[in-house]
């Protein structure tokens, strides 16, 4: 029996002394009329060698493509080492750490992982993750408007080139709170520009940054800006750009007050989006409205350090009906890939992962405007991806590209409402894994495309 | 001890060591120069700099200091700590699997999409649902999903005045909060001494403004809801619907299903029931079933199948008018894909049989266990009752005679090589332990595990305070929960 260990002879004394003749005795307070005939969803079980062949057979049809897509998931390079260890027994099946004696590597891990995204972030407290990029978004909003004791308008503004997902996401999660979140709409060269006071003051403001389209945005204006309104300024910005972008906790004179993204390009692989892990990192003065799990240091009866999941007063197994979220999960086997991955770059290695992802944006971006009829969506500078506007039909243009295992990028068109206007905008990520002769294959092949297309 | 097992990865660094697994050559600050200058990043970041093996050897003995299934017996109430099989997990870690990007097109996509779409239908059958969403990253999220689509229901049949989800007093805490989540209040019912809820209570609660009920079954106390028919009608009458927490799904897996019982809205916990690992509190999957009524409002995305030409199955996302009225997106993409694959792996390996048998052998371990622990002279919580996978006992009496709590017991079981059960849940019996030992686990494992219990029993009349004090034999003793919560300490500081 698959995973049951039991021997004949072990059911017979287990009945015995439960003083029952048979397993289905056990079940007598279920009422009869609620048993049922055997399932049949499944056929009967596959051996372990079938059911890898059966899973690889699957797993292999979708391989092989060169990608540059991004939209918030990106293709980098994980050193062999991260995996390696984060799938070691001891942390992969381990529970939340509830025993915190006997779950110190996991607690000492959080620990460590905190520390490190409030120096990446610059913000003075992590929590130990949330389940991605956009639910996080939708909890740092949450906190954001509990968090405001002079603004309870309930009302957020978000710049216009949020990632189109993550607010849709945000919707869902928020849609019973009484937040109004309204759009502050980008100008032409994708960004956006502050230039009024707004009509009623935003009890928060949300900037992201490098934002979808990988432009830069004035993240010091818009922070002060935020701020003189009264607002708190929750920034969405993608970890691995912090490698070479300034740390939210310093945009403005102030800082912002939230920071949240997805862990995703800190060791995780793509594997369709998920698992991955959700970052929220806050100004101290907030840490009691943070959502999820949070780890402190403390001292054993020894008096020897020690760590412990800490703030639990704020959590739903305590608080019930009144927690600040009723998450219960962190993602603790990501953040344990996340947290071994930036201990293997350092700030150094981060850097340079995020310089050369540059590099090749800028490469990639240069070359592919230089393609008749390419048009530059939204000029100025960018990290990690851009929109490029085409001359041709952008879905067949990668739905073509496809037919030669290139993921061309994404179609705006497919996450975000154009307005009825058809603009054939290719939303292109490159990341530091992309080699020259990649690229240069990618242009190729789109140049074809395009010839073809354009005849 | 050694002094350096206190040391944290930052404390092994020094300034210009380097790990070598990301060394990208060619890399200068002149490539950033068309990036504005006050967009940039000044000071670094204080990261670890550590060698590859300082860092490999650090996060190795830190996994160390933890308990897991994979080296103890870990009988936690309510989390099913079953074994995570390692087919499982490599066949998700394939390459195709794992290097899929998310948005990448359905047609080079259709080897994941089929494993998506087969994991649905066995969810539908398994609970007797009319349709899954896989969407919900967890336990809490697939409530949220869960109450949202009773919200989205009422609302669509101009049902506003429904402002109320009932709870049982014993529901996990993240029920009541997930209600409040959604915009409702919440109103609890009691759970009477056998156990089960209190009907009568019930039938008083509800009304016009109940927009539904959300319960386990069997509940939080480690018994089956006898009267599970009679609270589905009262609900239902009322208007209401039925919310079935996924939690204890472990316990009746191809026995019954939900949807027999009459629940209208369900969430799976499949690193639970379907043998995931739980990674140090995630990540999780909580997949939503639904009955007819609420299929409109699922979560997306769903993959759907259609036939082409020469009988080929083509897989594709669920779009247009059918998702007109979907509660929404909960993630990103599409949820923690890599889980469900661990769980369609899983549901491969065992087939119908093997689902059958989880639901008995982990009831045959819960009452073989509760059996020899009531025959060593604990107490169990609901002796007259048959326990379900889960049971509690209370030592409400140990603590009244000899100032030992749950917690000392807890605490000295770990000196015992056995992770603690669950403690102080559910809160309405005193001074408790709920325990799950799983199917999984042998006979030889449950008896050392009422060895250890008696033989706690015996220091606690000889030498109580080795229960207080204890544990004595892990990489820290007891820890001091009020300094951690006083004197804030959330990040390593060089100063």
């Amino acid at each position: 029996m698959p995973y049951i260990p039991h021997t004949h002879s072990d059911v017979e004394l287990m009945l015995e002394a439960i003083g029952v003749d048979d397993i289905e005795a056990l079940f007598d307070e279920i009422p009869g009329d609620l048993s049922e005939e055997r399932s049949s969803a499944l056929s009967s079980g596959l051996s372990e060698l079938e059911m890898m062949l059966r899973m690889q057979e699957r797993a292999s049809r979708d391989e092989g493509n060169l990608c540059f897509l991004g939209a918030g998931c990106y293709d980098h390079h994980i050193p062999a080492a991260v995996w390696d260890i984060a799938s070691r027994g001891e942390f992969m099946t381990a529970y939340t750490p509830y025993q915190a004696e006997a779950s110190q590597g996991t607690l000492q891990l959080i620990y460590e992982y905190q520390s490190m995204m409030t120096q990446l972030t610059a913000m003075d407290v992590s929590n130990a993750s949330v389940y991605d990029g956009a639910s996080g978004l939708a909890e740092a909003i949450l906190m954001a408007v509990r968090s405001n004791k002079s603004n309870k308008s309930g009302k957020v503004l978000y710049a216009e080139a949020l990632n189109p997902v993550y607010l849709s996401a945000t919707n869902t999660i928020i849609s019973s709170q009484g937040i109004e979140l309204e759009r502050l709409p980008i100008e032409s060269n994708g960004v956006l520009v502050i230039n009024k006071k707004a009509d009623q003051a935003p009890a928060a403001v949300v900037i992201q940054q490098p934002n979808f389209f990988g432009r830069l945005e004035q993240v010091d204006e818009i922070t002060n800006w935020a701020h003189s309104q009264g607002a708190l300024v929750i920034a969405v910005v993608n970890p691995m750009s912090l490698g070479v972008l300034k740390p939210p906790g310093l945009w403005g004179d102030d800082g912002v007050d939230i920071a949240c993204g997805d862990g995703q390009p800190l060791g995780i692989p793509m594997s369709s989006g998920g698992p991955s892990f959700g970052f929220i990192c806050c100004k101290s003065k907030f840490v009691r409205q943070i959502p999820g799990r949070v780890v402190g240091k403390t001292e054993d009866l020894d008096g020897q350090p020690g760590y412990a999941l800490t703030l639990q007063a704020r959590e739903q197994h305590i608080r019930r009906g009144k927690a600040t979220s009723n998450i219960c999960t962190n993602q603790g086997l990501l953040v344990t890939a996340g947290t071994i991955y930036l201990s293997l770059l350092g700030a150094k290695g981060l850097r340079e992962t995020a310089i050369k992802s540059h590099q090749n944006t800028n490469y990639l971006r240069e070359k592919l405007l230089q393609l008749p009829g390419v048009e530059d969506e939204y000029p100025g500078p960018v990290f990690n991806e851009f929109v490029v506007r085409l001359p041709v039909d952008v879905n067949e243009l990668v739905a073509l590209m496809t037919e030669q295992n290139i993921l061309a990028g994404l179609p705006i068109e497919r996450v975000a409402d154009e307005g009825g206007v058809v603009r054939n905008k290719l939303l292109v990520a490159v990341t530091e894994k992309r080699t020259e002769q990649e690229m240069d294959r990618y242009l190729d092949v789109f140049s074809n495309v395009l010839g073809e297309l354009s005849t | 001890m050694k002094f350096e097992e206190h040391k944290t990865i930052f404390d092994r660094g020094a300034p210009e060591r380097r790990a070598f697994a990301q060394r990208v050559d060619g890399t200068s600050d002149d490539l950033l120069a068309d990036i504005p200058k006050g967009l940039l990043r000044v000071e670094s970041p204080l990261l670890p700099e550590v060698s590859e093996l300082q860092a490999v050897r650090h996060y190795t003995n830190l996994s160390k200091k933890n308990f897991s299934i994979d080296s103890q017996f870990y009988p936690l109430g309510s989390c099913t700590m079953k074994y995570n099989p390692r087919a499982a997990h490599k066949a998700a870690s394939l390459t195709g699997f794992l290097n899929r990007h998310p948005l990448a097109p359905e047609n080079i996509s259709q080897g994941f999409l089929e494993c998506l779409y087969d994991l649905q239908e066995i969810l539908k059958e398994l609970t007797g649902m009319k349709g899954v969403s896989l969407a919900p990253m967890a336990g809490a999220q697939g409530e949220f999903a869960g109450v949202s689509m009773i919200r989205a229901y009422h609302e669509a049949n101009g049902d506003h005045q429904r402002r109320e989800i009932i709870v049982p007093s014993a529901a996990h805490g993240t029920n009541p909060a997930t209600a409040v989540m959604c915009g409702y209040e919440v109103t609890e019912i009691a759970v009477g001494p056998d156990g089960d809820v209190d009907l009568e209570e019930l039938k008083s609660k509800v009304g016009p403004q109940t927009a539904g009920l959300m319960m386990t079954n069997p509940s939080t106390c480690g018994v089956f809801e006898r009267q599970i028919s009679e609270i589905a009608s009262t609900v239902h009458q009322a208007g209401g619907l039925l919310y079935y927490d996924g939690a204890n799904l472990n316990a009746i897996l191809g026995k019954i299903k939900p949807g027999t019982m009459g629940f209208d809205v369900l969430h799976m916990n499949l690193h639970k029931t379907f043998a995931t690992p739980h990674g140090g509190g995630g990540p999780g999957a909580g997949p939503v079933g639904v009955s007819e009524r609420l299929l409109p409002f699922l979560p997306i995305p769903i993959v759907d199948k259609k036939k082409k030409e020469g009988d080929v199955n083509e897989f594709s996302w669920r779009s247009g008018s059918e998702t007109e009225q979907t509660i929404g997106k909960l993630s990103a993409f599409s949820g923690n894909s890599g889980i469900l694959l661990r769980a369609l792996s899983y549901a491969l390996l065992l087939g119908d049989e093997g689902m059958a048998r989880v639901g008995e052998y982990a009831t045959l371990n819960a009452n073989y266990l509760a059996a020899k622990l009531s025959q060593s002279g604990f107490q169990l919580a609901y002796p007259d009752r048959r326990a379900t996978h889960e049971f509690i006992i209370t030592f409400a009496q140990e603590a009244k005679e000899h100032g030992v709590s749950a917690m000392d017991i807890a605490k000295r079981l770990l000196d015992y090589g056995f992770h603690a059960p669950t403690t102080y849940f559910p809160l309405l019996v005193p001074e408790c332990f709920l325990i799950e030992p799983t199917e999984t686990e042998d006979k030889s494992e449950l008896d050392g595990f009422v060895e250890a219990m008696k033989a706690i029993r015996q220091e606690m009349l000889e030498d109580p305070e080795v229960l207080r004090s204890a544990p004595h034999t892990l990489p820290v003793r007891r820890l001091d929960d009020v300094k951690a919560a006083r004197e804030l300490n959330l990040a390593w500081s060089p100063f």
